[in-house]
Order: structure tokens, then sequence, then C-alpha cells
């Protein structure tokens, strides 16, 4: 048939078709290539009116100026998109596409339609497909820019690479799961186009980070001390346990598997056929334990490709069956998770069946209830049986059992590359390399020289960071590891600075010591057995008179007393050494930081004198990405020259990240045997980091640090020395603050302070 | 003083399964008359071998099981006040060096060291009890034996004899029996089938693979009973598992999954 250069002429073949072609008055020859075709599949399925609402359709979609791919991704799409969710969403469907056309995201009208298939085959419903496209508009709202305020102009970067995105999020998050992942990545990079399309391409490791918060399914993280405990308790097999990700690899899953450094395990399992993800992975566990337990490797050198899946099939069976006689509870899990492949499902004339023979092989060695009439099949298993009737077999021979098998049942078709792989998938059984020994290295077609190289390892500077999550009051979740804390020794300085400021307070230095005396332990101690205290000792006295009166001299010590004995208190001062410190102190020549050091100075001292624990580390921040915390003294270090000399080198510099500071500080308290754990916060402005534009969000993560580490039995205290604290401090740490005026008189009020709290 | 001895015989034949040649081993010692320490976990069968091998050689059995409160004259014997005056009470220890008896201070870690010491004149060559308050001496019966039992899994510093003490003894070592037996001491015990015996068993022998990793102890064989027994009044076993093997042991919610998951792996 000859093609009219315009395609508006093009004859179709079917007059009904000729009809609507013309209805279409489309110019694309693309489109006219596909478009008897694409109606031919929709006839099947479609009414006259469903015909003519899906050819308007393309029609208005053809008309948009935006070239042919909408309206060949819709052509192709819609059918089955109708097929899942009903042709009624069609309304809405084009409804998001007029939305788009009217705003400047009319460029990604092509991806929303060419993912519009898969998403709703996921999604099922009209109602769940009008959720995600309500979630599509919304993304749209919030990200178009425009310059002038009034009228949207600049597109938003990150709708097209979500619509690409689309299937897989779907398919690996739950619709709320969704909305918030969505709203992060608004929320977060909002207002930086190139971050906000990785973040939608999922290219940053935040957006995955919060992918893995939020989908549905077992994480591996949060079962794996159960699984653990599960290969000990069950199998006597403790191995460990390493995830590895599926997320990222569409095209080429990966299967379980062990070797020597451990076991494999996909990060997340969902529920499937009834059995809960916690249960797959005991499957998975199973199988590979039982491997471990029962199997032995196979020289595989002279076996093709197929007889060694032959094997492995068998084998497979036969690591199953016994795992079910040993824990019988076992068995429905490992049928609900076997596929039951229907013995006519697979045509031996145009496709290779193996895998499917293989795995109703496999199903029926486990099913007694298989159904299957093959007589080579039945006869197999019977044998399979017998085998295992008395003692657990072994590798050598289910191999010969599965090859005899193979070569009864071979057809010519089986080297067909069309292969039947539907229902022939066990997903909890591992990828069987620990089955295989081959003599002769590299005939394998994926094998190749393996390269060692030797790469030089870095050598680390300082200790790697910590990373930690910040709260986000607006979505009223953590934002996972979002800091990251690097911690190291403060450089040392001359010690004798510390020295100096000491003595210039000396009057001061000795009133402190006079307060300290005064200050008691508190442990209340019974002393018993006392001549002269405080109370009678019952026991004792009954005893005496017992003793009196049968003739014996009596005990006269039957009093006891009480006496108090032992602090038990671990602090840790956390100073603030943001670039705010390096201020004059209005009306003196000091700086802020000066003070501090005198005052620290001075409490360091008591505090030596009272033989408390005691830790002094100071933060700053330079953006997310960079923490410091740095340590001036450690619990088990001495009040000496090495720590004076830290302190002495304290200087001040960047911004005030208060929320990982302080729980990096109290997981260190937290670890302290005490029965009060105190944090002494000494700063002199609000929370505040360069790469945070709303100072709201520092204080709410500051006021959640702190509850967090309420819930862990450390009690935080905030002196401030911001005249200006009282608005924000009393809504960060609640009562437990002191907002210190005059700064100069930090030097003395410090120590005092310290006693107050501790007595 | 006269002492009721027979409410200290043991009527009917407790059922014990040797495990190996201890009971020949105990005859021996108890023909020397040494004293014996039992050690092992909790609820393997120590007391149900003392009260055993009591029966077998028809001795009387006083029973004291220690505490953190007990002193030595709980142990000795004390003066009580009554209307008269004073009056001397013997204690547990001292009837059994009277009569004659087997003396059985279960889990003597949990009496204080001090305490302890009360019982070394009685564990060498002199075999006197001297009560200084009363100021007698007594010369122990010549069938007199002393048995102590510990568990040495506390893992506790607080908790372990003095080596004085130690030194004394002649040990027997304790452990919960191969499954096989096991079993059928939990089907002659309990009377149920040897079949749900043996997963009794096996569940116990699940949580005893995670002693060390969360549990502090495996489920002992008195747990198996329990269960068996509740079995035995009708309780399905899954539940009668739950209750008196997985429940008991642990408060761990990962713990308590687990053992959960294999009550109902074993017992499908």
């Amino acid at each position: 048939m000859s093609k009219p250069v315009d395609a508006r002429k093009r004859e179709m073949h079917h007059p009904q078709v000729q009809a609507w072609w013309r209805e279409m008055d489309c110019g694309f020859t693309q489109v006219a290539d596909v478009f008897e075709e694409c109606l031919y599949e929709a006839l099947t399925a479609f009414s006259k009116r469903e015909m003519d609402d899906y050819v308007a359709a393309a029609k208005t979609l053809s008309r948009l100026g935006r070239g042919p791919e909408p309206v060949l991704a819709f052509l192709e799409a819609w059918p089955s998109v109708a097929g899942a969710v009903g042709t009624a969403a069609l309304e809405d469907v084009m409804a998001t596409a007029r939305a788009l056309q009217a705003s400047p995201n009319g460029h990604a009208i092509a991806p929303f339609l060419q993912t519009l298939a898969p998403v709703a085959r996921r999604l099922a419903s009209r109602e769940q497909l009008a959720f995600y496209l309500d979630i599509a508009r919304e993304l749209m709202a919030r990200t178009t820019g425009s310059i002038h305020g009034r009228h949207a102009t600049i597109a938003s970067p990150g709708l097209p690479a979500f619509f690409r995105q689309a299937p897989q999020l779907v398919e690996t998050l739950p619709m709320a799961g969704l909305q918030n992942w969505v709203d992060y990545g608004i929320r977060h990079y909002g207002d930086h186009p190139q971050q906000q399309e990785d973040y939608f391409k999922l290219a940053l490791a935040d957006s995955r980070a919060v992918l893995q918060r939020e989908r549905h399914g077992t994480l591996f993280a949060d079962a794996e001390r159960r699984l653990d405990l599960y290969l000990r308790a069950l199998w006597r097999d403790p191995q460990p346990l390493i995830p590895y990700s599926n997320a990222y690899h569409e095209l080429r899953q990966i299967v379980p598997y062990y070797d020597s450094l451990g076991m494999r395990l996909p990060d997340v399992y969902d529920a499937r056929n009834g059995i809960s993800g916690l249960d797959r992975y005991r499957a998975t566990l199973a199988h590979m334990a039982g491997h471990r337990r029962w199997s032995s490797p196979q020289i595989a050198d002279n076996w093709s490709p197929f007889q060694r899946l032959a094997v492995e099939f068998l084998e497979d069976a036969r690591i199953d069956r016994l795992l079910m006689r040993e824990y019988p509870g076992l068995a429905p899990v490992l049928l609900a998770l076997h596929p039951k492949p229907g013995e006519d499902a697979c045509d031996p004339e145009t496709t290779s069946c193996l895998r499917h023979r293989l795995a109703m092989l496999s199903r029926a060695c486990l099913d007694a209830n298989h159904g299957y009439a093959d007589p080579v099949l039945n006869e197999t298993v019977a044998a399979f049986h017998a085998a295992l009737a008395d003692g657990p077999s072994g590798t050598a021979q289910m191999a010969g059992l599965a090859l005899a098998y193979v070569a009864r049942t071979r057809r010519p078709s089986d080297q067909l590359p069309r292969i039947h792989f539907d229902d022939t998938v066990v997903d909890y059984r591992d990828d069987n390399r620990q089955l295989w020994a081959f003599i002769e290295e590299g005939d394998e077609e994926e094998a190749f020289d393996t390269r060692k190289e030797a790469r030089e390892a870095e050598e680390p500077q300082g200790l790697p960071p910590r990373h930690y999550p910040e709260w986000d009051q607006a979505s009223e979740s953590y934002r996972p590891d979002w800091v990251s804390l690097y911690e190291a020794l403060h450089p040392a300085g001359e010690a004798a600075m510390i020295d100096r400021l000491l003595e210039k307070h000396a009057a001061l230095a000795r009133r402190l010591m006079r307060l300290l005396d005064l200050i008691k332990p508190q442990n209340k101690q019974r002393i018993r057995y006392q001549e002269d205290g405080s109370e009678l000792d019952l026991d004792v006295a009954i005893r005496s008179l017992i003793d009196f009166r049968s003739g014996v001299t009596p005990d006269p010590r039957i009093n006891m007393s009480h006496r108090t004995s032992g602090r038990s208190i671990a602090v840790l001062l956390l100073l603030d050494l943001s670039e705010s410190l390096n201020q004059k102190v209005a009306g003196g020549e000091q700086t802020v930081l000066e003070l501090s050091q005198e005052a620290v100075s001075l409490l360091g001292m008591a505090i030596e004198r009272l033989n408390d624990p005691f830790a002094i580390a100071g933060f700053h921040s330079n953006t997310r990405h960079e923490v410091r915390y740095l340590h001036i003294k450690g619990f088990s270090e001495r009040w000496d020259d090495t720590v004076k000399g830290r302190l002495a080198a304290a200087g001040a510099g960047w911004s005030t990240r208060m929320g990982a500071a302080l729980r990096h500080a109290g997981a260190a308290l937290a670890q302290r045997q005490a029965d009060k754990r105190l944090l002494l916060l000494l700063t002199d402005g609000e929370p505040a980091d360069i790469d945070v534009r709303d100072p709201g969000h520092l204080h709410a993560d500051a006021k959640k640090a702190v509850g967090e580490l309420a819930a862990q039995g450390v009690d935080t205290f905030c002196l401030s020395l911001d005249p200006k604290a009282d608005d924000y401090v009393q809504g960060i740490f609640g009562r437990r603050h002191l907002v210190l005026d005059r700064v100069e008189q930090l030097p003395e009020k410090l120590p005092l302070l310290y006693m107050a709290l501790t007595k | 003083m006269s002492q009721d001895v027979e409410q200290y015989r043991i009527g009917k034949e407790p059922f014990y399964q040797p495990q190996g040649d201890e009971v020949t081993l105990y005859e021996a010692a108890y023909a020397a008359r040494l004293p014996v320490m039992l050690k092992g976990p909790t609820g393997c069968g120590k007391s149900r071998f003392v009260e055993y091998m009591a029966w077998k050689l028809d001795r009387p059995l006083i029973t004291v099981a220690c505490n953190e409160d007990m002193t030595a004259s709980d142990l000795v014997g004390r003066y009580l006040l009554d209307r008269e005056g004073t009056r001397w009470l013997d204690g547990p220890l001292t009837t059994a060096a009277r009569i004659g008896a087997i003396c059985y201070l279960d889990e003597i870690v949990e009496a204080r060291q001090d305490t302890t010491v009360v019982i070394h004149p009685l564990t060498d060559h002199r075999r006197v009890l001297p009560l200084d308050k009363k100021g007698e001496v007594v010369a122990a019966h010549p069938d007199f034996q002393l048995v102590i039992s510990y568990n040495p899994g506390y893992q506790s510093l607080m908790k372990d004899l003095k080596q004085s003490t130690k030194q004394r003894f002649a040990a027997f070592d304790f452990d919960y029996p191969e499954p096989g037996l096991e079993a059928q001491i939990v089907a002659r015990e309990t009377g149920i089938d040897f079949d749900t015996a043996g997963r009794l068993v096996k569940l116990a022998g699940t949580a005893r693979n995670l002693k060390g990793h969360g549990l502090a102890e495996g489920v002992s064989t008195r747990l198996v009973v329990y269960a068996a027994q509740l079995i035995r009044r009708g309780v399905a076993p899954r539940a009668a598992c739950r209750t008196a093997m997985a429940r008991p042991i642990t408060d761990d919610a990962d713990i308590r999954a687990t053992l959960d998951h294999a009550v109902d792996a074993i017992f499908a």
C-alpha cells in the first residue's frame, strides 16, 4: 500500500476505522502508522460510545501542539489502562492532561501518558488512580515556579522525572507513602531545580532513603534480630545476614544467596499469598540453612546448563522436603510460596518448556495433592520419595534422578529462545551458587579473568562521620541520616593561660571551694551495730534480749545510724563554639569566649574537687554536612594540663546546629553508669545554620533532641547567654534553662549553677 | 528431744531416669559419707536425683531452699522466747545431723557466703556441728550426709561459692538429657505419647540454642514437663507450649516471636 505524504489521507483497511481516522483529522505520520492496530485492540474491549470517547480524547491530545508523542502514548496505553481501572477514568486522565497543558508543564504530558499503563495496572482501581493523579497535580502546583509571583511561568523540574519513575514508585510504595515521598521532595528541594529533578529521578541518596522508609512490606532492618534468633534457635547455624537492595535493578533481580561472608537477603519482602514478609524471610533462611546442612557441591564441568538447572530444581525440592520433615509447620508456608504451574500452561510447540516441567516436578515433590497426570513426572516423584524414605538422601542421588528426568522428557523445543517463565520462579530459594564446583576454571560464559585490583585504601582522616536524623516539624517525621557529625579531639594550646585565668579569679575560686565542701553526697547507707545511733535496730535488739535472758552477755551495739555517701552523677558540659562567641561583651574588653573559658575553668576545677565524672565538649556546624564535635575533656581524664591546653585553644566559628550535637553528647552520656546524667549546654544564641532558612525548624529539632535524651534518662539543662533567649529557650528546654542577662557574671554563675543542679 | 524421723522419709519411688553412672557414683560417695555437690542448670533434675537417692538408700531427706536472708541460725537453730524464758530449737541442719538424714541445701549460692561457712565442720573429717550459742557440740550421726546444689549458669560474680566451701565436696555435673532420653523422661513423667514428647523436647532445644543470645537459661526439662501436663489436660499443644515454655522464660518481644514461630513450625 502506498503511503500518501499527507497522513490525513491515509487509507485504513476497516471502513469504521477510516471514519474515526477522518474524525481524528491528524497529520502525524507516526500516529497514522499505528492508529489502525491500536483501534483494533480497543475494539475488542470497548463499546461504540467508549470508542468515540477514546478517539475524541486522542484527537484532543493531537491538537495540543506537543508533537506526536502524547497521542501515540495515549493510543497505546488507554486500552490497557481502561482494562485495569475502567473507562470512566478517562475523564480524570484528560483533566490532568488539560491541567498540565494549561501550566508551563506541557512537556510532561508525554511521560505522564507513557507510564500511565503500568501505573494503572498496579493501582487497579479508579479511586487509587485518582489519588495518584492528585499527587501528581499537587506536585505540579507546588513546584511550578513564577518570576513575578502572578503567573506560573517556570516549568516544574521534577514533574517529568516523577512521571518517568512512577511505575517503580507505585510498585514499591503505598499511596500514602508516595504522597509523603513527594511531599518530602517538594519541601526540601522545592527551590533547587537540579536537585529537585535528581530527587524525583531517585538519583539522590536522600530520596532513596525516604523511599526506603515509606515502602510497604517487612524491612530487613526491622526483622534482623528476629531472623538472627531464628537461625540460631531453629537451625543452630548463626550466619551474618547481609541485605541487598533490588529496588534499583529492574532488569536483573538478585536472588538470595550465601557464601563464606554470610547470607544475603533482599532488604524488603512484601507479604505474598497470605505469607507475611517475616515468614518469607524465615523460609528463605530455612532453605539456605537446609543447603548448608544437607547439600554437597557437585562437579559440574560435564553438565549442560539445562542439566544443572534440573539438578538444582530437584535438589531444592529435596531440601524443602527435608525442611518440612524437620519442621512440619514450614510446609504450609513453603507450599503457599511455591508456584503451582498449570499442567497445560506452556505450549511445547512454540516455547521452551523446560523450566515449566521442572517447576511442576518440584511442586509435585512437595505437594502430595499436585494433581499432575504426566506419567514420567509421577514416576520421578515416586523415585524421589523412595530416595528420601529412609534418610536425607544426598545431592548426588538427586542429580542422578534429575539427569534421568531431563533425558526422558527432552524435547527439541527446549532450545527455543522463547522460554516459559511464568510460575517457575521459586523466590525463597537461593541461587545455588554453592552447589557447583568446577574442575576447570573459566568455562562459564560469564566468567572472565578475575583481575585483582589492589586499590590503595585511602587513609581515613579522623573518624568516619556519624549520621544523625533531624526532626522535621512540618511532616512530623525524622529526616533519615540528615546530619553528618565529625568528632575529634580539640587541638591543644597553652595550659598556662587557663592557670592565669584561675589566678585572676582566685577570690572567687576560694569561695567556691568553701561551697564545695558543703555539698554533701546523697546516697543513704545504713550502718548497723552501733552503740550510739539514730535508730534502734530491731533485729539486733531482739537477739541481744534473747542473749540476755539466756544468760549470755548481750551485744550492746543495738542501734544503727545512716550515712550518706557517693554521688552517682555524670555530667557533660557542651559548649557552643559558634562565631557569635567572638563578640565583645557589652561594656567590656573580654569576648564571650574568654568569659566562657574562665567559667569552664572554674567549673572544671570545682568538679575535679568533687570527683564527679565530668566531660567537656564543644561543637559548631557548617551546614548539615559538617557538624564538628570537639572533645575537650573525657570522663576518665583528670583536670590536668592536657585538658587545660585544649580548653585554652578553644576557638569560635561557624554556626549552631544544636540537635545533632545534643544527640551525640547524649549518646555518650547515656553510656555512663550513673543514677543521674546531666547534659549542661552553654550557649550564647539560638540554634541556627546557614543552610536552614526557617529558624523554627532547628528549634523544633533541638526540642525533639532534648525529648529523646530525656527518654534515655539524660537530663538537659541550658545556660543561655543570649538576653533575647526567653523567646525560644523555654520552648526548647522547658523549665530546665537559665538565661544570664549579665554575661560578665558567667564565671561566678556557672559553678554555682552546677552545684545547685547536682545538690 | 524426739524428732519425727518418718516425716522426712521418701515413701514412694520417685521417677528418675539415670543419664549415666551417677547413681553408682553417688552410692559410692554415700558409702564413704562424702559430701556431694550437684551442679547444673535449673530444672534439669538435681532435686529429683537427691530424692531418688534418698529413697534408694532409705535415708530421711531434709531439704532447705536457701535464700539471701538466711542466716546461720536458720540452719543451725536458735533460742526462742516463751513464757518460761528461752527454749532452744534445732535448725534443719542440726536435725539432720542428729537423726542421720541426708541434708540437701538447694541453691546454696543464694545464701550469703558467711552463712555457708557453718557447714564446714560437718563436711570434713570432724563431722561435728558446734552450737556456740547453746554450748553444745553435735557429733553427726554415722548416716548423716550433706548435699548441696547450685546453678553455675548465673554468671554472677557475687553468686559463687568460696573455694574453701567448694573443696569439701564431690561434685556431680548435671545437664539437660539427650533429646531422645529427655523425650522418654517427659513421656514417662506425664504419660503423653512419645511423639508429642519428642516435639516438646525439640522445641526446648530451639530455646536452649538461644542461651547467651538474649536468654540467660534455656527451657528446662521441668518446663517441658509442665507443657506436657497441660497437653494431658486437653490444652491444645501450641497454646500449652506458649504458656508453659515460651512465655515463662522471656519478656523480649523478638525472642518471643522466634519461639512462637518455632512452636508453629514444630506443631504444624
